[in-house]
């Protein structure tokens, strides 16, 4: 078993060209950038108003939790019987999952932003969107990135079920070992893509602590220490 | 639409297929519910007493959280050498994802459990294996059951990836509705499992408030 995975993990066949795991690895990256950077595009906005102005912020929460119910293989088989076979009703299926878990992080960061320190903002004779941006938006920024990085785990896994619907990236290594019975090349693609959820969450993990302001990293960390 | 439901569950090859394939998302969902339950709650206390454990045991556990779930299918066959085909693997991996999702807030809840109350407990002569099952495991519930309810939908959810492997529950309406371009299975398969995501929450509000007389009892006190 191990030495039958070796052996299809030091074939060099498996690594050239378009099928390999190189360029499926990257295609698979591609689809999960472009498709959480999509929902970023519609979800942080939104998330941002919601949080802002508190409208909607009930309805946000029910719906969200309610996409997490929603079985991702239904969602992508349905889209394609509508839409028809390619990359890009199945990429809007990868953006639908992601929107609830960003825009969830969105608001939740906005509305964790002590109301204190918005009045202390608004006393110094801040506007509206000088609060939200100067003020809201940053102490929002660990929660928000906690719900891309939800959202991404969520795409990664699911650009993978994407193969059944002839999306590339490891999921197609995966479905055509099963395909033909070769374990090994399943295990392998397998292995692949867990390495590559990890490693996507990690950096972003280092994302995080890049951007988020580092006022905020103290404070959180003088707050463990005292408690 | 509503004519070809009507249609799909009047054919009586569909009504039993749907059946069976709803009993077998239950079984493959609900199973891995208890088992991972039954495991984060040892693993929890151990990295509640011993805080050398707690980081080892909590990274795993996030770690195991990312890997998708087509892939922890797929490799637990062969860390284990279960056949490919069983459906041993989907409850495994999905009792580990319930076990991940739970570690955190078993943790949390656990150390939620008020000094004084443990204490009390002690002084009582309640041995700690006895004052952990008498004590601090019914005040940590509320918190128990609402991380339980999480993994319980993500589990209903993910069930239905197994299709691909021929496991899947209600996931099967999916890959047969796709090969056959039948939209109305495909439908059928997506309202079953949220109608089923939404039973299985309800009855874990019920056992809460079954589970917690308490908290309704201190609700009527401390009303004025």
């Amino acid at each position: 078993m191990i030495a039958d995975l070796l052996a299809w993990l030091t074939n060099p066949e498996h690594w050239r060209g378009a099928g390999g795991v190189p360029a499926q690895t990257l295609l698979h990256l591609y689809y999960c950038v472009v498709s959480v950077g999509t929902a970023m595009l519609i979800a942080v906005p939104l998330g941002l108003y919601i949080g802002h102005t508190g409208r909607g912020a009930t309805a946000v929460v029910a719906v969200s939790n309610a996409m997490r119910a929603l079985p991702t293989l239904g969602l992508v088989t349905m889209l394609v019987l509508i839409f028809g076979l390619g990359d890009t009703p199945a990429l809007a299926g990868l953006v639908i999952l992601a929107i609830p878990a960003i825009l969830a992080g969105t608001c939740a960061g906005v509305d964790s932003v002590p109301s204190d320190i918005v009045d202390a903002a608004r006393g110094m004779g801040m506007t509206s969107i000088q609060r939200l941006w100067r003020v809201e938006l940053p102490n929002a920024l660990p929660l928000l990135i906690g719900g891309v990085r939800s959202a991404m785990l969520q795409v990664v896994a699911t650009a993978t079920v994407a193969a059944y619907v002839n999306l590339g990236g490891l999921g197609r290594i995966l479905l055509d070992g099963l395909a033909v019975g070769h374990y090994e090349q399943m295990a392998a693609a397998a292995l692949f893509i867990a390495l590559l959820a990890v490693a996507v969450d990690l950096v972003l993990a280092g994302i995080s602590r890049l951007v988020v302001p580092r006022g905020l990293a103290l404070a959180a960390e003088a707050n463990r220490d005292g408690s | 639409m509503i004519e070809e439901l009507l249609r799909f569950f009047a054919s009586p090859g569909y009504r039993e297929m749907t059946l069976t394939l709803l009993g077998e998302h239950v079984y493959l969902s609900l199973t891995p519910l208890v088992l991972g339950a039954l495991l984060a709650l040892p693993l929890g206390r151990l990295a509640q007493r011993h805080h050398r454990l707690r980081g080892p045991i909590l990274g795993a556990a996030s770690v195991v959280y990312t890997i998708p779930s087509l892939a922890l299918f797929v490799l637990i066959p062969g860390v284990l050498g279960t056949p490919l085909l069983s459906p041993i693997n989907v409850i495994i991996a999905l009792a580990l994802y319930t076990a991940a999702l739970l570690m955190r807030p078993v943790l949390d809840a656990l150390e939620s459990v008020p000094g004084h109350v443990t204490a009390a407990a002690t002084a009582m002569g309640y041995r700690p294996w006895r004052r952990f099952v008498a004590v601090e495991l019914p005040l940590a519930i509320p918190v128990l059951i609402s991380a339980v309810r999480m993994a319980s939908v993500s589990n209903i959810s993910l069930v239905s990836v197994g299709a691909l492997i021929g496991i899947g529950g209600l996931g099967g309406l999916f890959t047969d509705g796709f090969e056959r371009r039948y939209m109305v299975e495909i439908l059928v398969g997506i309202v079953l499992t949220l109608l089923l995501a939404l039973v299985v929450d309800l009855v874990l509000v019920g056992l809460r408030k079954l589970l917690t007389p308490w908290s309704r009892a201190s609700k009527v006190v401390s009303e004025p």
